[in-house]
């Protein structure tokens, strides 16, 4: 890198992509060729930076300006002033809305002041396509070290010292796991890394796997020395394109260095990955159910025992960690387990990554150290809720957990404290939700996915989760009774109790969660038919107030089935009987005439 | 298998398919998804020539298919239209703009309009929540649309 003068880094994230970033690029490198300064300038798209909210993200070095919202329009304005004269573009700035002051260095920012990276640390600093910057940045030391001075049993032992625990959900110390697998003796094994990220919510392992590709391989190979695998197998959802081509890159640069293969270093130890690729099933993320797709079945679960460690991919010992337990190994070896366990938690050491989104301002990837409580996370970090609506509740775990409360927020975060509080980390996804929000409705979304997602192996699962879906609609659609509350607990204890795997035996979370937290909201469903959020649509009314409308017509003409009537400059009215509760004629009155009852 | 009703070159282009993994019955999964990326979709015929090649029979294919939501079994609209029901765009209102997609088009999720033009999909989390709701009409990707953005979307395409 020291061969430029300057650098701009640009977000190549998949949100910042969505919003045009590429072009920014082409832009910015029409405009440094236009004054003649490529040799002085270097463009550099990474990975996501993690504000994805207020994307596409552009940040120029040395001097660590970090420009927010960019379009490709600014390109030229961003080379002369800031690259040629030297003074920041003061519009493109961050403001901090609550002084409103100007920040330029985003370790000023409340979203970032909090957050320590260690998983993500190289995301938005290097080219993610480009080796020698992952090894600018301490990339591979560990590897080298690991093979010159550490024996497998003693890389293992200071994985197990360093507290690291699975991030992938279940919170498995992994040292242990590792030590497993080393135990098992076998002419062949194999290290698997689980990309298959299914909750639907959350896109950490993917912005590690599109901003920092090598972190993976390098500690697949780690752990490949410590249990005498030469195979690492990496199994991705298809639906991750960009990740799947930057792995590509990554594993190809890396056999070129001599990083992966034969002989690694010198050392005599032999190493691959290659990549097989998931196609939309989130019960394969469980790790037997993967095992079977990569062997090319339906990825359906069996029984434990055997683990994997004992018998996994065809039938070898087989270690099966998550992208982002991978990505914190490097950094240990490194650094010493010394140092990564006083980060964290008693009993949850490091740090976590979130995907925070919903009803926040500050949607986007964070990392704080475990322990650090909601409250934190969502008002400092996340910039508390959007449009200064009420907080409700936070999600975590996905499908498989549960609905934290105001009463939550000052909990630390770590694996023991969301499994007593009624959820569980799962695997990162952080979802706000504000008062607009029915937590019945939230609850039936959830099932509906898991209805989908079940394998139908076993019956408990296939038809519990069928049953919970249908009282679950009963209630949104008003139809509900106070014996269906009961019956939906009583169900839901049934498919925890006797489900096969992880998917039933957390599908019903959702459900018990909100029935603890929010019982008084499913009350007001069953016996007075009343959605206090106005989101079930059985439940409610569009009406137009006479008093507050002044007959601008503009809600009738927006109304797609033609059901609001009135003469121009006179109180309208709707017709309740056509009306399919679209919403649109709210949205659009200027005289807030129109609510929902 | 006289039934085989494929046009030649795409029936060679399959057997190349299957060929490129060395026939393995264990790549099944990797040669639907080269299929699936060549032909749009995987219809009976396209199982049928993989089963034979792959020496597995029809029914684990089949299996195969209709167990993992990513294969499908017909052809995709000329602009594929999917609308994310990850829970970060539900808790920001996507199922209104699925619901006006739906009622625009008038086609329900996983049919293509009778001009072949569009087909309406749901998928999860595409990695975009900043921008929450998210539609993607193939490669392109919408963030932060709402319902009264769907018809100026639909019009994009519809010159
Ligand atoms: C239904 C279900 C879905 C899962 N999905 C994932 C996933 O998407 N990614 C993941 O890393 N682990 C997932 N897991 C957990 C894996 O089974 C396994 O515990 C994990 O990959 C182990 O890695 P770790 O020890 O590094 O966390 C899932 C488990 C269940 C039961
Ligand atoms: S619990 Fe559900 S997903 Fe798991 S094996 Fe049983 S049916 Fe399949
Ligand atoms: S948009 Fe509002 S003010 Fe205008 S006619 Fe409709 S209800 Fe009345
Ligand atoms: S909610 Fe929709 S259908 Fe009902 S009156 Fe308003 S615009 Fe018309
Ligand atoms: S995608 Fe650009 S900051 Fe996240
Ligand atoms: S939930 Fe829709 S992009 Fe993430």
């Amino acid at each position: 890198m020291e061969k430029y003068k300057m650098h701009i880094l640009i977000c190549g994230g998949t949100g910042c992509r969505a919003s045009a970033s590429e072009a920014i690029q082409n832009n910015l490198q029409d405009a440094i060729k236009a004054k003649g300064l490529e040799d002085e300038v270097q463009v550099v798209m990474t990975g996501c930076f993690g504000f994805c909210e207020k994307g596409p993200i552009v940040k120029i070095l040395p001097d660590n300006t970090f420009y927010v919202e960019v379009k490709p329009e600014d390109a030229e304005e961003l080379i002369e002033e800031h690259i040629i004269k030297g003074r920041k573009v003061m519009r493109l700035l961050y403001v901090d809305p609550e002084n409103k002051e100007t920040i330029s260095d985003s370790k000023h920012m409340g979203f970032y002041k909090k957050q320590i990276r260690i998983a993500l640390r190289n995301c938005g600093f290097i080219n993610p396509e480009n080796v020698d910057e992952y090894i600018a940045r301490d990339g591979y030391a560990a590897l080298g070290k690991c093979l010159a001075e550490m024996t497998p049993q003693t890389v293992i032992d200071e994985i197990k010292e360093s507290g690291l625990r699975g991030r992938g959900g279940g919170g498995f110390p992994t040292g242990l796991k590792w030590e497993f697998a080393a135990k098992n003796e076998a002419d062949q094994k194999y290290v698997v890394c689980n990309a298959d990220e299914g909750d639907p919510g959350a896109f950490m392992d993917r912005s590690i796997l599109e901003g920092d590709p090598h972190s993976v391989l390098e500690a697949m190979a780690i752990c490949g020395y410590t249990m005498g695998a030469d195979k690492g197998v990496i199994y991705i959802r298809a639906e991750y394109p960009l990740a799947i081509t930057r792995l590509k890159v990554a594993i190809k640069q890396a056999r070129e260095y001599g990083l992966l293969g034969n002989d690694i270093l010198g050392s005599g130890f032999n190493f691959d990955v290659e990549m097989r690729y998931g196609a939309g099933a989130f019960v394969c993320g469980e790790e037997t159910a993967l095992i079977h797709s990569m062997e090319g079945l339906r990825g359906e679960p069996t029984v434990k025992p055997p683990f994997p460690a004992e018998s996994g991919y065809n039938g070898k010992p087989t270690n099966v960690n998550n992208v982002e337990t991978f990505a914190n190994i490097p950094v240990i070896i490194n650094k010493g387990a010394s140092w990564f366990n006083k980060i964290g938690s008693e009993k949850s050491k490091g740090t976590k990554v979130f995907a925070l989104a919903g009803k926040i301002n500050n949607v986007g990837l964070i990392e704080v150290p475990m322990g650090t409580t909601l409250r934190e996370v969502i008002y400092e970090i996340g910039g508390g809720i959007k449009d200064g609506k009420k907080f409700k509740a936070v999600q975590t775990g996905g499908p498989s957990g549960g609905c934290l409360t105001e009463k939550h927020l000052d909990t630390p975060i770590d694996f023991d404290n969301l499994i007593a509080a009624g959820s569980m980390m799962g695997s990162g996804g952080m979802i706000v939700m504000d008062e607009d929000d029915c937590m019945v409705s939230m609850a039936k979304f959830y099932l509906e996915f898991t209805v989908e997602e079940s394998c139908g192996k076993c019956t408990p699962c296939r038809v519990g989760n069928k049953r919970l879906h249908e009282l679950l609609d009963k209630i949104t659609l008003g139809n509900g009774t106070r014996e269906d509350l009961d019956l939906l607990r009583n169900l839901s204890t049934v498919i925890k109790d006797t489900s096969l795997c992880g998917l039933g035996q957390t599908s019903p979370n959702p459900v018990l969660s909100t029935l603890e937290n929010f019982y008084d909201e499913y009350i007001s469903h069953v016996e007075d038919h009343k959605c206090a959020a106005g989101q079930c649509k059985a439940l409610m009314q569009y009406v137009i107030d006479p008093e507050l409308c002044v007959g601008c017509t503009l809600c009738s003409r927006n109304c797609p089935v033609d059901c609001i009537a009135g003469e121009r400059k006179e109180a309208h009215i709707i017709d309740a009987s056509k009306c399919i509760k679209c919403g649109a004629c709210m949205e659009k009155c200027k005289f807030n005439a129109i609510s929902i009852q | 298998m006289a039934k085989i009703k494929l046009a030649k070159s795409k029936v060679d282009k399959l057997v190349e398919i299957c060929k490129s993994f060395d026939n393995e019955g264990s790549e099944l999964i990797n040669v639907l998804h080269k299929a699936q990326e060549t032909f749009g979709y995987l219809p009976a015929e396209v199982q049928e020539i993989i089963a034979r090649e792959l020496n597995v029979s029809v029914a684990h294919v089949y299996g195969v298919v209709t167990f993992y939501s990513f294969f499908s079994m017909v052809p995709k609209g000329e602009f594929p239209i999917s609308i994310c029901m990850g829970t970060a765009c539900y808790v920001r209102g996507a199922e209104k703009v699925l619901e006006e997609f739906k009622r625009q088009l008038s086609v329900p999720v996983g049919e293509t309009t009778e001009d072949g033009k569009f087909s309406i999909s749901c998928l999860r989390c595409v990695g975009a929540c900043g921008l929450a709701p998210v539609v993607t009409i193939g490669e392109r990707v919408y963030g932060r649309v709402s319902a009264g953005d769907v018809a100026d979307i639909i019009k994009e395409y519809q010159k």
